[in-house]
């Protein structure tokens, strides 16, 4: 059980941002807030990414002389880091157009808080 | 010569055009329109070449971006359904964009440029997600159309901002469920490429990291396709935003999200895996069935005519995934010629709430009554060609469709779901009927003295553009219905392996 937990602690991590970021959606009022448990929630899946590339013992994946490119349990994975930073990007792009829409609410409503905007919208 | 290329030509037209509108826009603001109707026209050419090169007996094109072969490059695969899939939804798009014009001028002026090049990004999202044959570069387009598609949906009615926001909430969360899932079949096969993957998923059948992606992905994909209880997003989304914004949106991106499900389902996972752990074909055959049921009676119970399509929205994606969920070659056959369908459906009936909002203000149904009918016959008369053939009524498409399901439901015995077919169509009879009545017997005078018999008598028919966009579709929903042994023909080419 102990071996069970120390020997995934970097998904314990994973599911735990994962849950802080559900949370922080379905609970909290305000829309920021929303806003920040959405960024949480999708860290979490790229952190997920950054720790299946990792492994014991291995180095960058630059090319080196110490260590010959056929023996890849030298190397880190390099594609999920790639792929990583697609995800940012689209992570920044999300939060772009959150924040868009979030200053277009606050002009027409006033508020960012979800309980007093649906009484307004009523 | 050109053949080859043709699934990379695609996604990059709209994609250049994205980027020129908003440059030529600079030069002359009210040109936008022809230009993103320029492009969808180019886009709409090169889908139908390439499927008359299918049709016509060439291979499948898997076209490798920039040389690099698969699994180390991305590739676009297209093959009969992406074909067909890209020739439905461009068609469709190019036809809601041509009608455009003035709903442009009204509902969202002073902003054509932008909607333009953002509409055409939402197009580049679509066509790339059907077309690509990587997993995580189909969860890059698939950002792509649903960022797009919040902020269409923005543009809107006073409540669409936040409509736009919940859609955004939840859509993103749908796809980092999807990503997570990717991640899990990454680290057990080591590849992204969806035709590398599948040939090996078999040899690591029972895994539970494959199941657990399985389930994530249904997920994700679920929330995009507003399966039923993941669809809270879609009735306020649709109803709020501009009427060109949901005839774009509401027959194309459910429907595109739907296909990701079937390539998920049936093409990736395969008829032997997905339902080796835990039975996700009933579940999804279940929920499709509740939601069909659920869709019909929440849009009977609306009085808004957009709020009543978005509701109906979410009961016929229930017809195409229960298609999937039957996993047998009829049910197959279901699905993809209901995406075809009801795509065609959906556009008619969204193009005319847009017509009737644009001339009268609103589409309210308790205000409609016989005046309708004089002021706008040609209107109703595409209004009534959808309406009948969402009911299924034979000789138009959506009667063929709602027929293979049929078939489909009864080859694998499944009562339930033949039953849930049958009623939802009783369901589908009342809440257009109920229309259908007021337009055609319901006598103007005793609901409102101010609209005057004289000005009902006369005919206020839409501009031309609109009319002849929303008749053209009316007529393709006939022509589909006739042409359907033909259509058929074609979709049985595109089996996946092991149906």
């Amino acid at each position: 059980m102990v071996d069970f937990v120390l020997g995934h602690y970097a998904y314990w991590f994973t599911i735990i941002l994962l849950a802080i970021g559900l949370y922080g959606m379905l609970i909290k009022d305000n829309l920021v807030k929303k806003t920040i448990g959405l960024s949480i929630f999708q860290t979490g899946v790229i952190l997920f990414f950054v720790s299946i590339a990792s492994k014991w013992g291995a180095t960058v994946p630059v090319k080196s002389d110490e260590f010959p490119v056929t023996e890849v349990a030298n190397y880190m994975n390099p594609l999920p880091h790639t792929l990583m930073l697609t995800a940012i990007v689209v992570g920044v792009a999300t939060l772009g157009v959150a924040f868009a829409l979030l200053i277009t609410i606050y002009n027409r409503y006033e508020t960012l808080n979800e309980q007093e905007l649906l009484e307004k919208i009523q | 010569m050109i053949g080859s290329d043709i699934p990379a030509l695609i996604p990059i037209t709209f994609l250049a055009f994205a980027v020129l509108i908003p440059l030529l826009g600079l030069w002359k603001r009210h040109l936008s329109y022809y230009w993103a109707v320029l492009g969808a026209t180019i886009a709409t050419g090169f889908s139908a070449l390439g499927f008359y090169n299918y049709i016509s007996g060439s291979e499948t094109i898997r076209y490798f971006f920039g040389g690099w072969e698969p699994p180390v490059g991305i590739e676009f695969v297209y093959d009969g359904l992406s074909g067909f899939i890209v020739l439905v939804i461009n068609t469709i798009a190019l036809f809601v964009l041509i009608h455009s014009r003035l709903i442009g001028k009204r509902e969202f002026p002073g902003k054509v440029t932008g909607y333009y090049s953002v509409a055409m990004l939402l197009m580049l999202g679509f066509n790339g997600m059907v077309l690509t044959g990587d997993l995580f570069n189909l969860y890059v387009f698939l950002e792509i159309s649903s960022l797009a598609s919040y902020a269409l949906i923005g543009i809107g009615e006073k409540r669409a901002p936040y409509a736009a926001f919940r859609y955004l909430i939840i859509g993103t969360v749908g796809g980092s469920l999807y990503l997570l899932g990717v991640g899990f079949l990454y680290t057990v096969t080591g590849t992204l490429n969806i035709i590398d993957m599948a040939a090996m998923l078999p040899e690591v059948i029972g895994n539970s990291a494959i199941i657990t992606a399985l389930a994530l992905m249904v997920a994700g994909i679920g929330i995009k396709a507003a399966l039923f209880p993941l669809h809270g997003w879609l009735p306020d989304s649709y109803s709020y935003a501009s009427s060109t914004s949901s005839a774009l949106i509401a027959p194309i991106g459910t429907k595109v999200a739907a296909y990701v499900l079937l390539r998920v389902v049936l093409y990736l996972f395969g008829v032997d895996i997905i339902d080796s752990a835990i039975p996700i074909t009933d579940i999804i055959g279940i929920l499709a069935g509740i939601g069909i049921l659920y869709g019909s009676v929440m849009a009977i119970a609306q009085s808004d005519l957009k709020r009543m399509l978005a509701y109906s929205s979410v009961s016929q994606i229930g017809y195409i995934i229960m298609g999937i969920s039957l996993a047998n070659p009829f049910g197959f056959i279901g699905a993809v010629l209901h995406v075809l369908n009801h795509a065609l459906m959906k556009a008619c009936l969204f193009l005319v709430s847009g017509n009737l909002r644009l001339k009268e203000g609103h589409t309210d149904i308790t205000k409609f009554d016989d005046s309708y009918r004089k002021k706008y016959p040609w209107t109703m008369v595409a209004f009534t060609t959808a309406a009948l053939s969402m009911v299924g009524l034979p000789p138009l498409a959506g009667f063929f469709s709602k027929w293979y399901l049929a078939l489909g439901t009864i080859e694998n015995s499944n009562w339930l779901l033949l039953s849930v077919i049958l009623i939802s169509s009783l369901l589908n009879a009342v809440y257009f009927f109920r229309i259908l009545e007021k337009v055609y017997l319901r006598d103007p005078e005793s609901t409102d003295e101010k609209t005057g018999i004289i000005s009902s008598l006369t005919t206020n028919e839409v501009k031309p553009s609109m009319l002849w966009t929303t008749s053209i579709i009316a007529f393709g929903i006939l022509a589909v219905g006739l042409l359907n042994a033909f259509i058929v023909s074609a979709i049985v080419t595109m089996f996946p392996a092991g149906l």
